[in-house]
């Protein structure tokens, strides 16, 4: 979870502990917005008395208890049936807050599933997910975003109406269903950890927190679910990426390429931990799109230079990459791959099939890697146009002025 | 949870027709409907169900204050037309989205899955 300046102790408590009451109170309930404002309530009553009376032993318990109080008190004021069984109830209520976790156990696997079912559009998934799981406010996540706050809120609102209504249960999918909605939880914060790396210059600031939502959700899902080589991978990815934060950009705020990135700047720490996740998941023997991609940034991460990096490695990598994900991005990355380790003809090769598809006409990485394999393979004439094309499609500013630049001097 | 499954389809008023007559004439206890229905019923979820006329034959009464103006027509002309529905009751939306994924729909086909509302006092009258 990001700590930024300004986050107290007391807050990162708050939002640790934010999603496990969300998710004890939605499963038991059934209704989002009934566990959102019960645990809101529980938030502000800890919020007023813990300066005084100090923290106490068990704060997850604590705020559990609360919450449950306070939610049975609004269901009952509320005049509702009891769809909540009277013997857990009693039980729950009579519990003293130190056994309340683990009278209840962790229901934040069902609240992720629920949050990122497919029956909801993907920008709903990404925001619910970010509120009730991570913790994020909805004014941080429409900031982040680039929304409206009332925007926002209303996309919540009718999202918590939707999984009321229309019967999306708080529940681990059954065995049948597991793996293809695993990998939408998946795609879920892959997609939440791009929007924060991909985000640049004048927005970076708070954008760039995302990386670290996106990889407090892999860590909680690798914790919830550390069998699953996948979910390691998806983690090991992030950790490995989110090393080169600090050298991705220069001072000014323009992006800096792999290949001129200070090494030195590169985080040890994230590299040791993602490569050890990596390695506990390569050890289990089921394969996939997040750990070959993982494999890939775990060999750059080793590799003392650009030109000294294990490319014909990466270049298999690459190719059993893309016979999982036949995708034309994937064909772009492994075209550089195998220009490194082949040579710039091998490496056109591969591209050009892409090319002549036209499917990415307008995926300014495209054109730079074409740009960068015919500079290498002595058609500077052909490399001018591909620059050209790639500062024109380049929708980042600074990537785009970096583009013209390279453009110029080619 | 009740849940309506909704089948839309762009079909014409004519290539309906020739369907239809080719349904009829299938021989009894064949085909991928009566596999499927057969399918429900067995699994004890299935409450009902019924193929409607196009939406061609439609007759729409519309409101106006005192009025009531009988119309040739659906209420909305649209190019997916609801031509029929399954009535399932099942735990979840999961095991609703279950059910029409097996649904033995045309390519170019919709089914929407829709829950019914529950607790209404208007409800206790069907007993």
């Amino acid at each position: 979870m990001a700590a930024g300046p300004g986050v107290t102790g007391l807050e990162r408590a708050f939002r640790e502990e934010w999603g496990a009451v969300v998710a004890t109170l939605a499963r038991r309930f059934g209704d989002l917005q009934a566990a959102e404002d019960a645990a809101a309530e529980a938030f502000a009553a800890a919020a007023a008395t813990w300066p005084e009376t100090g923290v106490p032993p068990n704060p997850g318990g604590w705020l559990t208890v609360t919450a449950w109080r306070k939610a049975i008190d609004a269901h009952r004021a509320a005049g509702r049936a009891a769809a909540v069984d009277p013997q857990l109830l009693s039980d729950v209520t009579a519990a003293e807050e130190a056994e309340m976790p683990d009278l209840l156990g962790d229901d934040r696997l069902g609240l992720i599933f629920a949050c990122c079912h497919p029956a909801l559009a993907l920008e709903v998934r990404i925001a619910l997910t970010l509120r009730y799981v991570a913790g994020l406010t909805t004014k941080e996540i429409a900031a982040a975003f680039l929304v409206p706050e009332p925007t926002l809120a209303q996309r919540l609102v009718r999202a918590k109406r939707k999984i009321r209504e229309s019967g999306i249960h708080f529940e681990v999918p059954a065995a049948a269903r597991l793996t293809e909605r695993l990998a939408g939880v998946r795609a879920v914060v892959y997609l939440v950890f791009n929007e924060g790396f991909a985000a640049t210059g004048a927005d970076g600031l708070i954008r760039g927190e995302l990386c670290e939502e996106a990889i407090w959700l892999a860590r909680l899902l690798h914790t919830l679910l550390p069998a699953d080589a996948e979910t390691a991978g998806l983690l090991a990815l992030l950790l490995l990426h989110h090393s080169r934060a600090a050298a991705r950009t220069d001072s000014a705020g323009k992006p800096v390429p792999l290949a001129e990135q200070d090494r030195s700047r590169w985080n040890a720490a994230l590299i040791a931990e993602g490569t050890s996740v990596l390695d506990e998941a390569l050890a289990r023997r089921s394969p996939g799109t997040y750990q070959l991609q993982a494999a890939i940034a775990a060999l750059h991460a080793a590799a003392p230079s650009f030109d000294d990096t294990d490319w014909p490695q990466i270049a298999l990598l690459y190719g059993s990459l893309a016979r999982l994900d036949p995708s034309p991005v994937v064909a772009v990355n492994r075209s550089v791959a195998v220009g490194m380790a082949d040579g710039p003809l091998a490496g056109l090769a591969v591209l050009e099939p892409v090319l002549a598809s036209g499917a990415l006409e307008g995926y300014s990485p495209l054109h730079a890697a074409h740009a960068a394999l015919l500079e290498k393979a002595g058609y500077p004439e052909r490399a001018r146009g591909a620059w050209a094309k790639a500062a024109q499609t380049s929708a980042v500013p600074a990537l785009r002025e970096e583009l013209f630049r390279r453009h110029e001097n080619s | 949870m009740k849940y309506a499954l909704l089948i839309y389809s762009p079909a014409t008023a004519e290539e309906y027709a020739a369907a239809a007559t080719a349904g009829r004439q299938a021989a009894p206890g064949k085909g991928p409907w009566t596999d499927y229905t057969q399918a429900a019923k067995d699994a004890g979820v299935l409450l009902g169900a019924e193929q409607l006329t196009h939406t061609e034959t439609a007759t729409s009464v519309r409101f106006a204050g005192e009025d009531r103006l009988i119309t040739d027509g659906p209420f909305m002309e649209t190019k997916e037309h609801l031509l029929g529905f399954y009535l399932i009751d099942v735990p979840d939306l999961d095991a609703a989205l279950d059910w029409a994924r097996r649904m033995p729909v045309h390519d170019g086909q919709t089914v929407e899955v829709r829950a019914a509302m529950t607790g209404m006092a208007w409800q206790r009258v069907l007993g």
